[in-house]
């Protein structure tokens, strides 16, 4: 199926309003793993919004990627919690692990608090991580 | 007037029922309620700093500096964002608001570089301002983390630029792309610390997103992070004059910003009641023609029109004329003789023309180029109201629910207008849009029309009838409003007519090509929605039942009740800055000034005691009868002022024939336009930057031009048609066009109570300003119609005779574009070409596909009259059967197309269906190089002038 066909199916799934564009915009990034500017106008056309108020939407949050980018993921909590327990001690050594070949993403929050510091895989919480445990987390992505 | 820019209260007005008295710093204000603290703060004499509110825009709450505190309270609330409630007591100005403000600001100017000096905006920036405001003496932070500073700036557009390291973010450019314009090109990219302003997508720069380049980003912008290229050429402006523009028939009001002589940039006036402070591309960005190479400022003559021009001085083309169109008065009489006045020029201009043909030439041949557009306006308004002009002012959309739009495309043609309308649509009124093509109303970004009808051209009297026929039948007309305002017996007979059988959707729909539920669903929408407003345009009127289909409109409003009050009307949107104007000023053959038909004595008498002549009872010659005595030798010459017929006018051979046959072309205009090559005087023209006098717009609103410069070419344009008068042995002694105006007042019950003292004090004044209405009218009919009872006429659809058939089998129609304006003569002069740089043929894909066509191939384009060459365009904008394109540019010639048929009352042509074939070509037509060879030779001015 051509990109357009599994965008229209998307749509299709999807009441024609302004409030379903995040939902769609979800989708879309899960099909894909981006959305990228034909997206953007055709999710814009769709919905009778300007390409640049969905463009802007997109750019907005950091789950939206405009390009693909096949690394993996590991979410690191950055918030005050994480940061109390100690995640920047561990973050150069996370990074050295990551090189080019992983991506590390800031997030501010993942609902866990008491058991910082915290990390997302996925769908998958990693919790009370020391360094160890964070760089194998990342080599084993 | 010097130059300070206008009063920004921050937050939009409120209108309200009750007013709300609260003391700020002191002081005991009283505003309406529901107003900001803000603004009631700045209307009462306390401004309050802020950045990013303006009284255009909703009130937003980012910039954190008009912070304020409010007695009983907690915290600093933003007084843009906070209501004034009875009894509040605010502080502006606090130890705490100075530090938190102060604090504010430094976090602002650590990311803002600090060239004051050498900035665009310098002496004229809110951030300046404000920064002084509060006091900043440090900013302690320094540059040495991450900034905006030396990021390249956006030049793409050619009227402004886009830096954004002079950008605070304050989204204030968004949100008047949002609010204000309607086109929503510009949004936020990314977020906290990368927040950027972002013209469409990321690829995008200004000029390839959809920005329309209607300015209202540039004029919102607190800095100099948008700004017109003109201010940072020529430094900031010392004087501000309010004037008209000269473009559509909006209106528009603008602030002139001068240095000297220098225009630097024209910025719409808050205060303009026809633009509340809006403009487009053209009024805000296109008068760089006024200073083009091409502009002639000297006046020039010649024997024939085969021989080069001769520039001469103003008294020997003065002479000329005068002693030729007195030779030809004397071999052929006083009606061989005619004029043509202009919509572009002004009221007082265009009385003077007619006068001169009047009193001076001692004929009735005077006509305008309403002919060829509005003319069924004047003839279908006048027969069912009894006046020849729209219902309301344009304030009044605000209050429509219902809109219907119908053969006009406001957002290209009147889009100060149509950000008005846009913004009503966004509120929640419904949309009705009857036009062959989809255009840009139909779907765009937040606004959705509920039904669109897209009609056979040619067809809107059936599909007006049809529409009349669901309304009648299904009980749904207002009898109650016909019963009080209309001719009761006349309504029945007219009710009976729509109610046939043979006038039902569905029976029409084979001709209309509209689906006959969607058209009923349209009908039972406009009578039973609530307030009903009809918006029409030329794609009504240039028929050959143009004014047939006025009045078909004029029937549905009054069926329906939607007549006399804000938020209903009929309204046409009429296209020339003055054509209300010129029609009311007598430029028609039939008619003196006020609509009063030449054979009435009465009138007749008044003129001929105040201008001391007789004047022939017998109406003159239209435009196209002109030209047809032309080519039979009984009419010689013709002054034709600010207008190009050969290329504006339908069968340009036949114009092309009228003109040769002449003995005495005259044109007065900026440029050798396309009539000139035919002509044997080339008068030089004055804008409408460099004279007084007044326009009057589609909302017969009668607003003052100011002269901001001296006229290029020595004389404003009523100066030259004086000397005319006079090389004629007139007389004529007017120093101001403030007596030219007084005698139109004078001689006109309409305008009876408009002078130039009043419209300087007034600003402008909506005609009837008379006895009956000392103030003007922005709503016309209120307690009745002015011919007394409203008059239903029944309105039979008849097919035009223009057919497609094998040899010619689409129909074309033509229209207009945002960036270019009519026959760009002054557009074309102009950056805009950066939008539009020629004309294209808009045609469907089946169509496209069965000719071999491609987007951007060459086509040729023929009718029964004539063929041209342009590019084409596929698109499903037309459907199949239908062919579009714009008439903006002398290589297409659109017009040598289009054929001699005009409407029946009124000759008004019918540009909007011409039968064509549109086959495959590979470049220009054999007229294209004809006349291209053809202008080259007409345009040469000899070297040396002769002596």
């Amino acid at each position: 199926m051509t990109t357009e066909a599994v965008i229209a199916e998307i749509l299709a799934a999807h009441p024609r309003e302004q409030s379903a564009l995040l939902p769609i915009l979800h989708d879309v990034q899960a099909e894909f793993g981006y959305v990228d500017a034909a997206a953007e106008r055709i999710i814009a056309d769709a919905l009778n919004l300007s390409r640049a108020e969905v463009h802007g939407v997109v750019s907005f949050y950091h789950d939206f990627r405009s390009a693909p980018d096949p690394r993996p993921v590991v979410q690191i909590c950055q918030a005050e919690s994480c940061k109390a327990r100690g995640i920047d001690t561990l973050m150069q050594a996370a990074r050295d692990a990551a090189g080019e070949r992983v991506r590390l993403a800031p997030v501010y929050c993942l609902g866990l608090c008491s058991v910082g510091p915290n990390a997302r895989v996925r769908d998958q919480l990693h919790a009370r991580l020391d360094e160890a445990q964070l760089v194998s987390l990342v080599k084993a992505q | 007037m010097g130059y300070e820019p206008q009063a920004d209260f921050g937050t939009p007005e409120v209108r309200a029922d009750t007013q709300v008295t609260l003391t700020i710093d002191g002081r005991s204000v009283t505003v309406p309620a529901g107003t900001s603290v803000m603004r009631a703060a700045t209307t009462s004499g306390g401004a309050i700093p802020s950045l990013c509110a303006t009284d255009s825009l909703a009130a937003f709450g980012s910039c954190r500096m008009c912070l304020v505190e409010v007695e009983g309270m907690r915290g600093t609330p933003a007084s843009c964002t906070t209501p004034v409630a009875q009894d509040m007591i605010v502080r502006t100005q606090t130890p705490r608001l100075e530090k938190l403000r102060r604090g504010v600001m430094e976090l602002y100017i650590s990311d803002h570089p600090l060239d004051c000096l050498t900035c665009s905006a310098n002496n004229d920036c809110e951030l300046q301002d404000t920064a002084a405001e509060v006091g900043l003496r440090d900013v302690r932070y320094g540059y040495a983390g991450a900034h905006h500073l030396g990021q390249q700036p956006d030049l793409s557009n050619p009227y402004f630029l886009f830096a954004p390291d002079k950008c605070i973010v304050c989204s204030r450019c968004v949100r008047a792309c949002d609010e204000v314009q309607g086109t929503l090109a510009l949004s936020v990219e990314g977020r906290g610390f990368a927040s950027k302003i972002s013209a469409g997508q990321r690829a995008d720069d200004f000029l390839s997103s959809d920005c329309v380049s209607c300015g209202a980003c540039v004029q919102a912008c607190p800095t100099s992070a948008l700004m017109e290229k003109s201010v940072k050429e020529h430094g900031k402006p010392e004087r501000a004059v309010i004037t008209t523009c000269a473009y559509c028939g909006v209106g528009c009001t603008f602030r002139a910003e001068m240095r000297g002589e220098q225009l630097v940039r024209m910025v719409p006036w808050k205060d303009g009641k026809a633009n509340r402070g809006h403009s487009c591309v053209k009024g805000r960005f296109a008068w760089g023609y006024a200073h083009h190479q091409d502009r002639i400022t000297t006046p020039m003559i010649r024997e024939s029109v085969d021989q080069p021009w001769r520039e001469v001085s103003w008294d020997e083309a003065l002479a000329f004329t005068a002693g030729r169109i007195s030779a030809i008065k004397a071999q052929h009489g006083a009606r061989a003789l005619g004029g043509i006045t202009s919509s572009r020029c002004t009221n007082e201009e265009t009385f003077l023309v007619q006068k001169l043909v009047r009193a001076g030439f001692g004929s009735n041949n005077v006509d305008t180029c309403a002919r060829v557009c509005h003319s069924p306006t004047g003839y279908g308004l006048k027969t069912t109201f009894g006046t020849s002009a729209g219902t309301q002012d344009f304030d009044s959309v605000m209050d429509a629910d219902v809109i219907l739009v119908i053969g006009a495309n406001p957002t290209d043609a009147h889009p100060v207008f149509a950000s008005r309308m846009k913004r009503r649509l966004r509120q929640g009124a419904q949309l009705i849009v009857i036009d062959p093509r989809r255009i840009d109303l139909v779907r765009s970004p937040h606004v959705q029309a509920a039904h669109h009808l897209p009609l056979q051209p040619g067809t809107n009297v059936a599909v007006l009838t049809a529409m009349a026929h669901v309304i009648v039948t299904e009980g749904l007309a207002d009898e109650d409003f016909v019963r009080d305002r209309c001719d009761w017996d006349e309504y029945q007979d007219w009710a009976r007519f729509v109610s046939d059988p043979q006038h039902s959707p569905e029976f029409l729909e084979a001709v209309t090509k509209v689906p006959a539920a969607e058209l009923r669903a349209a009908a039972r929408l406009y009578a039973t929605g609530g307030n009903g407003a009809i918006y029409y345009g030329l794609g009504v009127t240039e028929h050959s039942q143009g004014s047939s289909t006025v009045m078909a409109i004029a029937n549905l409003a009054m069926a329906t009740g939607n007549i006399g009050r804000p938020g209903v009307g009929v309204n046409p949107l009429r296209g020339q800055n003055n054509v209300q104007g010129a029609c009311d000023m007598g430029s028609f053959p039939h008619e003196l000034s006020g609509y009063r038909h030449i054979s009435d004595g009465a009138t007749r008498t008044m003129f001929e005691q105040d201008w001391g002549v007789a004047l022939d009872p017998e109406p003159g010659l239209r435009i196209p009868n002109m030209l047809d005595a032309a080519v039979d030798g009984t009419f010689k010459a013709i002054y034709i002022q600010g207008e190009d017929i050969l290329q504006s006018d339908p069968n340009t051979h036949h114009v092309a024939a009228g003109l040769a046959a002449m003995d005495c072309v005259i044109v007065h205009d900026l440029f050798l336009n396309e009539t000139a090559n035919y002509a044997h005087v080339f008068l030089p023209g004055s804008t409408f930057l460099e004279k007084n006098g007044t326009f009057t717009n589609a909302e017969r609103r009668i607003q003052p031009v100011r002269k901001v410069m001296e006229p290029a070419n020595g004389l404003e344009d009523w100066q030259v048609t004086q000397a005319l008068a006079n090389a004629l042995g007139l007389g004529w002694a007017y120093t101001h066009p403030a007596q030219i105006l007084d005698e139109i007042a004078r001689l006109t019950p309409t305008f009876a109570g408009v002078s130039w003292d009043r419209l300087e004090r007034e600003a402008s004044l909506q005609w009837p300003v008379n006895d009956q209405f000392p103030d003007g009218a922005p709503v016309m009919y209120v307690d009745g119609f002015v011919r007394g009872k409203g008059h239903f006429v029944v309105t039979d659809y008849v097919p035009t005779d223009e057919k497609t058939g094998p040899r010619y089998p689409l129909l074309l129609t033509t229209g207009r574009i945002l960036s270019q304006y009519n026959v760009g003569a002054q557009t074309r002069r102009t950056a805009n070409t950066a939008w539009h740089p020629e004309d294209v043929l808009e045609i469907h894909p089946l169509d496209a596909e069965n000719r071999g066509l491609k987007e951007g191939d060459w086509a040729r384009l023929a009718s029964r009259t004539g063929e041209t060459s342009l590019r084409v365009s596929v698109t499903d904008r037309v459907a199949p059967g239908v062919v579009y394109t714009t008439f903006h540019h002398p290589e297409t010639q659109a017009n040598v197309v289009t054929t001699d048929y005009s409407d029946w009352a009124t000759n008004c042509p019918e540009y909007k269906v011409t039968a064509v074939q549109v086959t495959p070509s590979n470049g220009p037509s054999d007229w294209q190089e004809d006349y291209a060879g053809l202008t080259a030779r007409s345009r040469r001015i000899a070297a040396e002038p002769a002596e």
